[in-house]
This record gives structure tokens, sequence and C-alpha cells, in this order.
């Protein structure tokens, strides 16, 4: 299997940081915020590769800093420190080291992110097809007629009605929006996706179609995926391999039917009972 | 450079209004702007004696750019003759002696022009300035001007095609009628200040200098002559100027004039009937002259 992404000890730290903070943090200390400086250490030494049409799942509480790892790779915040390869086919790229358009452009073009909120990823104020074209025109496609086809396929993909195509985004249920958002993130056919606690706040049997869409369309189009949450039956479902992470340190990592059936870390096997 | 006050008899104003200091800046600031085609420079918007929003952007570019042997036309939406026009080429007059002023599309050496580019097509001994209420066409979609400079620079403007988009979904057709969104030189989009489509394509590869001033928004911008101007379209949906066919497919003729292949302006009457005349009243003017004499002397 072909290794998609890379990451190396990756890690942010909100505030002035001091010496003292990595080693006042952390699930031992039973904190993230160092109390010799009052910076917030968001996550630290984070570390993971990802392979081709792999779901990697992220699981720990609130708090814990699964959400900023997929945003600092998703470029939305600046990570501290760290480093992270991206394969794609031939080429690779330090996704930090690149600068401000190159990094524009792999979002756009390479990967798709779906956020919890749907105000985060979609614009309320433009139609369904609208968003799902903005991002196909990001990626400098240009033919109406095209764009409009793809948007349609799209959404025809992830089962939103065709007749909506052109209502707004605001006017949908919540799983509609998502299912927009899914098909926004897919609309340049990215290997890599990151899904951002896509279920949560859904009701079940929505929760539920969502989840088999995600798994159809990794088993369709091999996207490799890293999917946050701090949802257990998500984890389990969709996941092969996961990592548990705490006050910004990842405490366990493995497969995910040992970690579920078999919790080394003390945390994991009280998030594990508390679940199952 | 000489910085010294042109002090001229008569008024006490500086030769042009402005001082020379004033000046300077103001044409540095084009040089940029022509530098880089429709980027769009910041510079020290002068207070004018006139309120911001009538013009002052590019009255400052005039007064910038005018010397002693300009032959200046000012126009507002096309016609020489209403209130701004006639008032601003009074100011110019007033504070820079000895400049002459025409009506003349074809006399003058420097335009300055409100809502129009004028029909006849403007030579490489011209400049025209535009004045521009707001200069970066990002402005409808994203609201923070630092975010929109990145975008700028990133040549990223996806987001202004969404709008496009969105138009052709709902109508059927793009609907911005003046600012139309125009890609300079392959990089940059600019807003080509509030000109109709029509007058966009005269800006692509113009042997004139074509120069906006937002005097409110403190910017200048150009396309220097001979540059690329596209407006912003899809590649099977393109970019359109203004229809004047009417019900039956005729174009339009000017009232006056009988000109059908200028811009019309539509004028209601008294007793309700649509008439059409030239917007450019000086091409309509000279129209009208060819019309009597048939073997064409020049007005």
């Amino acid at each position: 299997m072909n290794k998609i992404f890379e990451v190396h000890n990756l890690s942010k730290i909100y505030g002035p940081g001091c010496p003292q903070c990595i080693d006042s943090t952390g699930p031992e200390a039973d904190t993230n915020l160092c109390p010799h400086c009052g910076s917030v250490v968001a996550i630290h030494d984070v570390s993971f590769d990802l392979f081709e049409g792999e779901i990697l799942g992220v699981m720990g509480e609130s708090g814990s800093g699964k959400s900023t790892v997929v945003k600092a790779l998703y470029f939305d915040q600046e990570p501290s420190g760290g480093e992270a390869i991206f394969y794609d086919s031939e080429k690779q790229y330090d996704l930090f080291a690149l600068n401000a358009a190159q990094q524009r452009w792999l979002r756009n073009h390479r990967f798709g992110m779906v956020y919890q909120n749907p105000n985060l990823g979609l614009n309320f104020n433009i139609s369904a097809g609208g968003n799902i074209a903005e991002r196909l025109l990001m990626s400098d496609l240009m033919d109406y007629g095209a764009i409009r086809e793809r948007a349609r396929a799209l959404l025809q993909r992830t089962e939103v009605l065709l007749s909506r195509v052109d209502d707004l985004p605001k006017n949908f249920s919540g799983g509609m929006q998502q299912r927009v958002q899914i098909a926004k993130a897919l609309a340049t056919q990215p290997p890599l996706l990151f899904l951002d606690e896509v279920t949560t706040g859904l009701d079940l049997s929505v929760q539920a179609r969502i989840l088999d869409l995600i798994l159809e369309i990794q088993q369709e189009l091999k996207t490799a995926m890293i999917v946050v949450t701090h949802d257990l039956g998500v984890i389990r479902l969709l996941t092969g391999r996961a990592i548990v992470m705490k006050y910004g340190r990842v405490i366990e990592t493995g497969l995910t039917d040992q970690i579920l059936e078999d919790p080394q870390h003390a945390y994991t096997q009280r998030l594990v009972a508390s679940a199952l | 450079m000489n910085a010294t006050p042109q002090m001229t008899t008569g008024n006490a104003y500086n030769f042009g209004f402005l001082d020379e200091y004033a000046k300077k800046e103001v044409r540095r600031a084009i040089l940029k702007a022509i530098a880089i085609p429709g980027y769009q420079v910041p510079y020290a918007s002068r207070e004018m004696p006139m309120g911001r929003g009538f013009g002052t952007g590019g009255l400052q570019l005039t007064l910038s750019l005018i010397g002693p042997d300009e032959v200046v036309k000012v126009i507002d939406q096309g016609s020489d003759d209403s209130v701004n026009a006639v008032n601003l080429r009074q100011f110019i007059e007033m504070t820079c002696p000895g400049v002459s002023s025409t009506t003349k599309t074809a006399k003058c050496t420097l335009i300055q022009s409100r809502h129009r580019i004028p029909e006849r097509p403007l030579t490489a001994m011209q400049i025209i300035v535009l004045q521009v209420p707001y200069p970066d066409p990002l402005v409808v979609v994203e609201p923070s001007e630092d975010k929109r400079k990145t975008m700028h620079g990133e040549a990223d403007y996806s987001r202004l095609l969404v709008k496009l988009y969105e138009d052709i979904v709902k109508f059927d057709e793009i609907t911005i009628s003046h600012r139309y969104p125009t890609r300079i030189n392959g990089h940059y989009v600019i807003d080509p200040s509030p000109i109709p489509r029509w007058d966009v394509p005269k800006i692509n590869d113009a042997a004139a200098l074509t120069l906006f001033g937002a005097g409110r928004e403190k910017k200048i911008y150009a396309v220097p002559p001979h540059t690329k101007a596209e407006p912003l379209a899809f590649s099977d949906v393109p970019f359109r100027v203004e229809d004047f066919r009417d019900a039956t497919g005729q174009r339009r003729a000017c009232n006056r004039c009988g000109c059908v292949d200028s811009f019309l302006d539509e004028f209601i009457s008294d007793s309700g009937d649509k008439t059409y005349q030239c917007s450019d009243s000086d091409w309509c003017d000279e129209q009208s002259l060819h019309a009597e004499q048939p073997q064409g002397e020049q007005a």
C-alpha cells in the first residue's frame, strides 16, 4: 500500500509558550494549560502515517486537540511545530514549507474537508450547486455546462434531491447540509478527505445514512480519510486504525478493533467502558 | 525633482490646485500602477474642495498629469454638459491657467470621465482618467480588505465567478450591468469603474492609457496601452455587451444622429414614449454633422 500522509511531531501552542510548557502539561499533568505561562498546549508531538484508501480515526474528549490536528493539516490553523508530508502520486509536498499559494492549491485540488458545523464549510448565501461550483472554479474548471453537470452528479451521488440544487443550503435540514458539504469536498476527487465530527448533532437514522455514504465513497474512490470524532460508534464503523488523544497528546494508537477490545491506557479503558 | 510651487497670477492656487509634493506622490502611484497592470496602488488621497464621491480621485489624477499645453475634456455619463462635468471643467480651467478645454474627443489629450469611455477610439497620444467609487471587485464577496489583498495576490477570483454562476442559474444570463469584473494582463481583476459592459472591450488592447482613481477609497490603478483586459466569463457562456435590439430584433438607432453602433440612453417623453439617443454627446454631434455634410468635413 502506498503511503499518502506522514505526520511527525505536530504541535500547536496557543500563547507565548515557555520552556516548561511541555513538561507541565499533558495527561500526566491532567491539563493542557501551562501553569507557568498560561499557554494552551493544544497538541504536542502528534505523529502518524496514513495509507491510500485507509480511514484513520482520531478520538478523544473535547479539548483533547483532535480537531486542531485536522485544522493544522488543512491549513486552517498554522501549527507551532512539526512536519507533514503529503505523497501525491509521483510528487511529495512538505505541507508547512509551502507558500500560501501552494497551500491553497493543495487545499483546493487535493484535500477535502467536512466540518461539524456546515456554516464553516458552506456559503449559506449561495445555492447548493453554487457551493460545489465554487470548489470546481477554484480548480480552474471554467465551463458553465460542465460545472453544472458535475455539481448535479455529485449531489445525486450524495443523495441530495436534484430539484433542490439551486436552493440555498440554509433552507436544508442538517443531514442534507452535511451531504452538500460532502459533495463539495468530493468535487475535485481529492485523494485525502478530512472529516471533523461529521455526524455529531444529527439524529441516528440520518447518522447511519451519512456513515454509509462515507464508506461507499471510500470503497468507490479509494479516498483516504482522517475522521475526527468522540463517537466510538463512528470509530468502530468507519476506521481501520485509530489514535486516542488526551490533553493534546497521543496516548494510544493501533488497530481500531484492538483499541476497542483491549484498551491499554487507563483513559482509553474508561472511554471504551463508558460507551460500550 | 523640482517641487517649488508654480504660483500663477489671478488666484492664489498652485498650478493644478495640488501642491507639487502631492502631485509627485500621485505620479509615483501612477507609475507603480502602470508597472503592475490592474494592481490597486494605495495613495494619500488629498482633500479636494468638493465632496468625496464627486470624482475627487479622478480629479487628483487629472491635476497631477496636467501640463500647461494640455487639452482637457471632461465627461459625465457621456455628456460634456452635465453639472458634474461642467463644474469639474471649470475647476480645472480656474486652477490650471493656460490649459485649454474641449468637448471634442478627437482634439483632447487628457480626458476625465465618469461612467463612460468615448465611442471614438482613443489614440496613443491620449490618456483617459476614470472616476471610481469602489475600486475592489472582491468587495461584494469578501468584506475584509486584508483577505481581499491575499486573494488578489494569489489571483483567487473563484468567488467572483461563483457570483456569475449564480446569476446564470437564476436569470439565465450574467446580470452585471456596469462595474463588470475584468482581468488585466492575466492576473489582477479590476472593477473598471461604473462603465457599462459596452465599454469594457474598449480597454482591451487600447492605444491609450487608462487610469482609474478612487478618491474616497484612496486607490489608483491602471490599464496600460495594449494590455489584455478580459471580462470574467465562462468558456461556454461568453461575455456579452448590452443588446440594443427592439422587440422585432432591429438594432435601435439614435433618435438624433441615426447612429446604430453606439451606446444608447433611454429617454421617456411626457407622453410616455421611449426614445433612444447616443450617450456620448460628442459622438452624436459628430455623427449628425457627418449626416448633414456627406462629403465628410471633420468637425
